[in-house]
């Protein structure tokens, strides 16, 4: 049992860098916004293709 | 990937007249004068020219992710402002921060509401060169903009975030980066609470089962605990401990005033024990405690909208430049340094820098901010106009009467900004509640001290902290901000966006209701109330009118409907006065008295008397003559939205009064009230300053919930206890209101109403079940059989209950999703 007195502060010193790691992320503005990365994930499955004549914006005149 | 034709039916075949046929960019109903063959259909032409500028960039995907999406209509529209504001140096310097070699600039974005809008926002850099990079955040609609200084000005970033439908509106710079330290803050210390939390209670859980009888393990453990639990306390806990001084101090109830004593009391206790090896030890509930209470606080927060300050509301409104008229030449001076006498041109399409009196020029002014009214006010030389008004129709040359800073759009703000800070903050019925919970608890703490010490002197003071420590409020801290963020959630699924909880709490007490008419009420558009006279001509009107933008056109061709078999050879708008043109070899001439012949047009139907009635009733009307003679008086009127007497009806019912203060004429007033049923007041002609002055007196007898859709109730607005904008553009929403909806009417604000009533309910039921586990724990304490597991098990459970109930609660009711 006297192998606590190692593995404890062990322990301890582990979460202390896990709440380091969060600390960290934080301040690089990892949980700035929530919602929109989500999103963003969803648009980039499409991808973003070339212009083609078939999708000509201009319209010929009335 | 892409889409089959087929999912687009309806843009696929050529469109009968009659049918309503979307634009292919917007969304919003093609004007029938305007529709092609064959798709894309446009309603404006920004909107092609938006679409033009998406497919040029090879971005045409956009409209197939949100037809996807399944938006119906997005109704974003091109104001097409010039935005010359933005390169000003006052601007740069308010708005623009430095971020390396580029600069930085914050926009909020109106019409930003799904997927699609955020990756065509975030091509920006495609569109525009010059542009490194735009980021959007959903949740506040906020576009971060990096660019290159030298290759594009903030100007034209504004430009081609308007011409895509999103217009923007700068947010202050420095406002922001506090806001979001403060974010960051409460993220770490929710963070850190957590990790501590979490190795307390195994600490705990070994202290517990009994596998560290022998002394020096046990001692390890409290030893570890109480290290861990010391930054728990004092750093993420310093939350509630400044606000339980804060509290004790100013002397306003507030729940960290409990929450501190039950802290302090419980470490001190258990810190005193470690040290000297005997008693009870609590630093596992305290741990969890302070972390649950930081998840409550950090969701109280994240919904909370930013409240824009009068001074970022001037400068969406007014632009700072000025045309300042100097000889023959017209330049460019900032709208600060022009003075009193000087002269100031207004090309069409901007808004007005000054107040002052037209000296040359006549167009038609949109004055919608300061008078309510929704239609255009024709100007001539001689009348006098207002700063922030936007001149609609042709250059305008005014002698300025006040300078910027004297204005009455600037006076307007500076009360709006008055009235906010008179504004008494709301007290929330967990804080009220708390007030006398510190009392009772303490009172009984000294009960459970007095009484053990006869009993058992040496457990007295354990069973007192013990009583403290069990009765810390945590359910009671959780119950409220749980139950307004599930209903802030929903809310803003059906649409409705509150900035604070706490306005969900005072909108729930029934007071008065008063709605501004223009766009709450009515649908703020014309429609044709009345035509007299010869109806054979109606085809003609129509023809003439097919191409108008003007109000009265449009309402006029949505009347009688489209005639395309007769050839319009041309046509001639004259602003303030009326439409000429010849259709099928007559001569067509709509509009005032005098645009029509005045005096001398013959006729041999009494259209004076027609105009005279129309003019009775408040309705603005004209007159149609067909080659010199006068045929018909068509009048119109802003017709009531369908909803609105429906929702006035279960407004009385819900125990709330209903008044109208409105800038329309009192006579239009009239008419519209008699159909409201029965309401508390409906007075027409009202500035915003009086507006202001109503709602302050009413505000005497209960509270007052003010409904408006615009800046010229933001005086009122910013006066009432709670102030709903409907459907307003960002100026209005993001200024003085409390909760906007993104839907017009009167039906999003009786959803708002009862859904803030079914959330007080869930709050109350939240409080009455934490109540209930602290009465529990305090007949525990009391009678001596409390021990730190007992106690370790009680507040989960409390919490937990409150947690499901707050959760599963519906509140406000989402529609159903059809994608």
């Amino acid at each position: 049992m006297t192998v606590l007195f190692v593995v404890l502060p062990l322990a301890v010193l582990l979460s202390l860098l896990s709440a380091l790691a969060f600390v960290w992320a934080t301040r690089r503005g990892q949980f700035d916004d929530l919602d929109t990365p989500a999103v963003r994930l969803l648009c980039d499955d499409l991808g973003e293709r070339p212009r083609s004549p078939s999708q000509n914006p201009s319209r010929s005149p009335p | 990937m892409i889409p089959a034709p087929s999912t687009r039916p309806v843009l696929a075949e050529p469109p009968a007249a009659a049918e309503e046929l979307a634009c292919t960019h917007c969304g919003l109903p093609v004007p029938v004068a305007a529709r092609e063959v064959a798709a894309p259909h446009f309603c404006c032409s920004a909107c092609e020219l938006a679409y033009g500028i998406i497919h040029g960039a090879g971005l045409g995907a956009y409209y197939e992710r949100r037809d996807r999406i399944g938006v119906a209509s997005s109704a974003t529209r091109a104001t097409g402002k010039s935005y010359a504001e933005y390169d000003d140096a006052a601007f740069l310097s308010r708005y623009v921060t430095e971020s390396g070699a580029d600069r930085r600039l914050e926009l909020f974005l109106e019409g930003i509401h799904c997927t699609a809008c955020v990756w065509l926002v975030e091509r920006l850099p495609r569109l525009l060169p010059g542009v490194r990079s735009a980021s959007l955040e959903l949740g506040r609609s906020a576009l971060e903009v990096v660019f290159d200084e030298a290759r594009v000005a903030p100007s034209a970033i504004a430009r081609a975030l308007d011409t895509l439908g999103y217009a923007p509106h700068p947010s202050a710079a420095t406002q922001r980066a506090g806001e979001r330290r403060a974010e960051r803050a409460l993220w770490v210390r929710l963070g850190v609470a957590g990790a501590l939390a979490g190795n307390v209670m195994l600490m705990a859980l070994a202290l517990y089962s009994g596998a560290a009888e022998d002394a020096p393990y046990a001692a390890l453990f409290r030893w570890g605990s109480l290290l861990l639990t010391l930054p728990s306390v004092f750093f993420c806990g310093s939350v509630f401990l400044r606000g339980g001084w804060a509290a004790l101090r100013t002397r306003v109830p507030h729940m960290d005033l409990p929450i501190s004593i039950g802290i302090l009391a419980g470490f001190a206790q258990s810190a005193y024990n470690t040290l000297f090896g005997r008693g009870e030890v609590y630093f596992d509930s305290l741990a969890v405690l302070i972390f649950l209470l930081l998840v409550g606080r950090w969701l109280q927060q994240r919904h909370r909208q930013r409240a824009q300050g009068a001074l970022d509301l001037i400068a969406a409104l007014s632009p700072v430049t000025a045309r300042l008229v100097d000889g023959e030449a017209v330049r460019d001076v900032p709208a600060s340094a022009v003075r009193e006498g000087d002269l100031v041109e207004v090309p069409f399409d901007e808004r007005l820098p000054v107040d002052g009196i037209v000296v040359a020029g006549r167009s038609s002014i949109d004055a919608a901010w300061l008078t309510g009214e929704s239609l255009p006010e024709d100007v001539k030389p001689g009348d006098r106009v207002y700063a922030g008004t936007l001149n609609r129709e042709k250059t305008l040359v005014v002698r300025v009467e006040s300078p910027a800073s004297g204005t009455r759009l600037a006076r307007l703000l500076e009360s709006v900004e008055k009235a906010q800070t008179r504004r008494a903050p709301i007290v929330r019925l967990a804080d009220r509640v708390a007030g006398v919970f510190v009392l009772v608890v303490l009172a009984l703490a000294a009960v459970t001290f007095g009484v053990w010490s006869f009993i058992d002197g040496a457990r007295a003071l354990d069973h007192a902290v013990a009583l403290l420590v069990v009765t810390c409020p945590c359910a009671l801290g959780m119950a409220t901000p749980l139950a307004v963020s599930a209903a802030l959630k929903r809310a803003a699924r059906t649409g409705i966006f509150f900035k604070g909880g706490e306005f969900l709490e005072a909108l729930a007490r029934p007071g008065t209701i008063a709605f501004d008419k223009t766009g709450t009420l009515t649908e703020g558009r014309l429609a044709l109330a009345s035509y007299e006279g010869d109806s054979s001509v109606k085809p003609l009107v129509s023809a003439a009118e097919s191409r108008s933008g003007h109000p009265v056109g449009r309402a006029l061709v949505a009347a009688f409907g489209a005639s395309q078999s007769l050839s319009v050879e041309s046509v001639a708008e004259e602003p303030g006065l009326g439409l000429a043109a010849r259709v099928d070899g007559h001569e067509v001439r709509i509009g005032t008295s005098e645009h029509v012949g005045g005096k001398e047009a013959s006729s041999s139907f009494p259209w004076r008397e027609a105009l005279a009635r129309a003019a009775e009733l408040g309705r603005p009307a004209v007159a149609i003559a067909v080659d010199g003679e006068v045929r018909a008086v068509a009048a119109f009127s802003d017709p009531l939205r369908e909803d609105t007497r429906a929702s006035l009806d279960a407004l009385r019912r819900a125990g709330y009064s209903v008044a109208v203060l409105s800038g329309d004429q009192p006579r239009v007033v009239a008419t519209i009230a008699e159909r409201l049923g029965p309401v508390l007041e409906a007075r027409g002609g009202m500035l915003p300053e009086q507006k202001q002055a109503w709602i302050e007196q009413a505000r005497e007898r209960g509270p007052v919930v003010m409904v408006g859709d615009g800046v010229n109730d933001a005086a009122a607005l910013a006066a009432a206890d709670v102030a709903i904008a409907v459907h307003g553009g960002a100026e209005a929403s993001l200024g003085a209101s409390d909760v906007f909806t993104t839907a017009p009417g009167v039906g999003k604000v009786l959803e708002a109403v009862l859904g803030a009533r079914r959330t007080l309910a869930v709050i109350r039921r939240g409080i009455a079940f934490s109540l209930a586990y602290n009465v529990a724990g305090v007949v525990l304490c009391m009678g001596g059989w409390i021990s730190p597991l007992v106690a370790a098990l009680l507040m989960p459970l409390s919490s937990l209950t409150v947690v499901t109930q707050a959760l599963r609660a519906r509140t406000f009711d989402a529609p159903r999703r059809t994608a």
